[in-house]
């Protein structure tokens, strides 16, 4: 059984803590992990993505082959269709809801969302204002992972949760349970849909 | 005992290395390669064995340095990006003819697509005519497993060995196995040989020879090297694939575990003859898949003659630009693409830009509003966060080539009439190549404004201590600049006027005036805040 994840938002949404927390939960759970990270010059407001792949059996390229991601998990819309050539045919779309426009030609919104109401598998949440109304804003993307986990089938959603504590316990407790609320909130808002 | 780590590329290089009892390691910042030094570091055995770790002006007195500690019989690395090794060039391509005391491994890390590069030369190239071993992993593990072999091999053969990665390698992450017991710092008898390190011609002449004598058994050892190996698949199309570093992850998951290819896996280099014509005696054809450019590609075409069909990027099989990856690579074994949704049209790029509240724009708003008064300016600039105004909506530079080439190229243009010729440069590529250039323009008295964007740090790659800091004025002064043509501001919108003012008087001074704006980078100060609000906390 093999995972592959392409994670894509915006430089400094936080995409690479969601690859820790993922990664850190996989490797806990004994699979074998590969993950492709974007550092440097376009961490500065441009486009990021990451590459995570989890498999029970070895692994061997670090990236992703088109049309094989079972998921795309993405804190931004428009960066969320950006890696759509990578999709499995039956793979999932996860992704905040609310665009990012940190440029001046950001497309017209309708038509973005009408790209992606015709996939066959799309899950919208609206993480900055769960964010927002819990008063948690550095929290969106743990959110948005709260979201995935249902759909994360080779990782646990217990796993991943206890992840969170492993890789906030150095920040404190109340670091650890805003980041569990946030994940459970996020976990609640992708039931109905 | 061995341990399970979660390891980029780059950290899996820097703990083989400490494992492998270094004294020390000497860098510049340069994606992909930071994070190797970062790590070294942060671990805690650099600070208990007292391993040299600070960052050092440029490529080439890193390159150096780590030679006079090899020649005092430690081992050391040097790490920087492919760009770098252009720098260090000089003292790269001589260590091969010194020889090394203590081990002596340089890591230059290639970036082809060019994520955040200005070229794809490969580093290769610079190995072979260096006539030094290369070592090219494909996983992380081998990385790691790679460091204790490559110190041996240099110590044994008394040669620095190059070990060449790519962004891909450096950074991404797996599970490595490693060691939980470092080998002690070794400590060799210093070097006494003048005759081997004094490169008079006399000497050299007789280096050189030994050098070349060397090769045959450098060829060999990569034949037996740890990680190269020729594996016999079910060879049902006749067709072999010869498989550079990460290149064979991309093969193997084409394959899709079914080892339909016979495929020479090279980790090694100078390339082992022996295995590509074992593997040419299988096959009617062979794919060669390398990252880069067709350094093997074109030997093994010198190798086989031109009568053996050879695909790759020379043939276009391969795309003779960008990056490997599993989709190209997969497509050059005949394996179709799964490629199942279009990406849609509306998309746009959203190209990286400079953060909020960054001194860079104040700089560039105040050049651009003086320019705009030159009908004939230039602004010559350099390597680093302020490139980014080239983009939209400062459009400010008209140039960005290599590492200091600012200030050089506006004394060039202005030797030609050019004016106002203006040079942007920031802090750290000043100390790392711009001083020199400074002089030749102090000297002609060329009629030049240089500035000095100074946030404090090497911001680019994310913050490392800058070499020059509360030097500049200082630096100016030695070199010669007239001390009412250093000037000094803090470029915040409100100081707008001053920061113009100052702009167009030094423009209108002929000769060489530095104008150096200085104010935090704002990711370093908030970076500091946080950590000061955590102690207080604590």
């Amino acid at each position: 059984m093999k995972t592959d994840i392409i994670l894509s938002g915006v430089g400094g949404q936080g995409i690479l803590s969601i690859a820790t927390i993922i990664g850190e939960a996989a490797t806990h759970s004994g699979l074998h992990l590969k993950q492709a990270e974007v550092h440097g010059m376009s961490q500065r407001g441009g486009d990021v993505q990451s590459n995570l792949r989890l498999s029970d059996s070895p692994i061997a390229s670090d990236l992703i082959a088109q049309g094989t991601a079972d998921m795309i998990l993405s804190l931004e819309p428009m960066e969320a269709l950006r890696y759509l050539p990578y999709l499995d045919r039956e793979g999932w779309i996860i992704t905040s809801s609310a665009p990012f426009k940190n440029i001046p030609n950001y497309p017209d919104e309708q038509a973005l969302k009408d790209e992606l109401a015709q996939l066959p598998h799309i899950i919208l949440v609206d993480v900055e204002k769960i964010a927002h109304e819990h008063n948690m804003p550095k929290c969106a993307n743990v959110i948005l992972l709260g979201a995935a986990s249902r759909y994360l089938g080779i990782v646990s959603v217990d796993e991943l949760r206890d992840s969170i504590a492993r890789v906030f316990g150095s920040k404190g407790a109340a670091v650890v349970e805003m980041n569990q609320k946030a994940f459970d909130l996020g976990h609640a808002a992708a039931e109905n849909k | 005992m061995t341990d399970k780590k979660l390891l980029l590329g780059d950290e899996a290089i820097a703990l083989g290395a400490l494992h492998a009892g270094i004294k020390g390691v000497y860098a510049y910042p340069g994606t992909p390669s930071t994070e190797i030094t970062e790590y070294i570091q942060k671990h805690p055995l650099t600070r208990e064995r007292g391993v040299h770790n600070t960052w050092c002006t440029n490529e080439k007195t890193a390159m150096e340095a780590a030679l006079g500690m090899s020649y005092a019989g430690c081992r050391a690395i040097v790490c920087m990006k492919h760009v770098g090794l252009n720098v260090a060039a000089d003292a790269f391509v001589n260590s091969a003819m010194t020889g090394v005391n203590g081990g002596l491994i340089v890591i230059v890390a290639d970036d082809p697509s060019m994520h955040s590069s200005q070229n794809e030369q490969d580093s290769r190239f610079y190995g072979k005519f260096s006539l030094m071993p290369i070592l090219e992993p494909a996983s992380q593990q081998e990385a790691y497993d790679l460091m204790p072999y490559g110190f041996e091999l240099s110590e044994k053969q008394k040669l620095p060995v190059l070990m060449r990665i790519t962004t891909r390698m450096a950074h991404s992450r797996a599970a490595v196995t490693v060691k939980t017991e470092a080998q002690p710092i070794q400590q060799l008898p210093f070097a006494k040989d003048p005759a081997s390190w004094v490169l008079l011609p006399a000497n050299a002449r007789r280096q050189y020879a030994a050098l070349i004598e060397k090769q045959a058994e450098l060829e060999s050892l990569s034949a037996q090297g740890h990680h190269t190996r020729l594996e016999s698949g079910s060879n049902s199309k006749g067709i072999g694939i010869i498989a550079c570093g990460i290149g064979y992850n991309y093969v193997k998951e084409a394959e899709g575990g079914h080892d339909d290819f016979p495929v020479l896996k090279i980790a090694q280099y100078p390339l082992p003859s022996t295995l590509i014509h074992e593997l040419a005696a299988q096959c009617r054809e062979i794919l060669v898949v390398e990252d880069g450019q067709p350094f093997v590609e074109e030997q093994v075409h010198a190798l086989l003659g031109a009568d053996y069909p050879i695909k790759g990027r020379l043939t276009g099989d391969l795309p003779r630009t960008g990056e490997l990856t599993p989709d190209n690579v997969a497509a050059a074994m005949g394996v179709a693409s799964k490629r199942f949704f279009e990406a849609p049209k509306n998309l746009v790029p959203r190209p990286p830009a400079l953060c909020q509240g960054c001194g860079h724009r104040d700089v560039y708003n105040a050049l651009n509003e003086v320019v705009r008064e030159y009908p004939d300016a230039r602004v010559f600039a350099d390597i680093g966060c302020y490139t980014l105004g080239a983009l939209p909506p400062f459009r400010a530079i008209d140039s960005c080539v290599d590492m200091g080439a600012s200030i050089t190229m506006a004394k060039g243009a202005a030797d030609a009439g050019l004016f106002p010729a203006i040079a942007v440069i920031g802090d750290s590529t000043f100390t790392h190549s711009g001083m020199t250039g400074l002089l030749d323009a102090v000297n002609d008295k060329a009629n030049i404004t240089v500035v000095i964007s100074d946030n404090l740090t090497t911001a680019m790659t994310g913050g490392q201590d800058s070499a020059g800091t509360n030097k500049f004025e200082a630096i100016c002064l030695g070199l010669g600049v007239e001390p009412e043509h250093v000037r000094v501001v803090v470029p915040l919108p409100k100081n707008m006027e001053e920061i113009t003012r100052v702009i167009r008087e030094e423009i209108e001074y002929n000769g060489v005036s530095v104008i150096i704006p200085r104010r935090e980078c704002i990711q370093t100060l908030n970076r500091k805040l946080k950590q000061k609000r955590k102690e207080q906390q604590a």
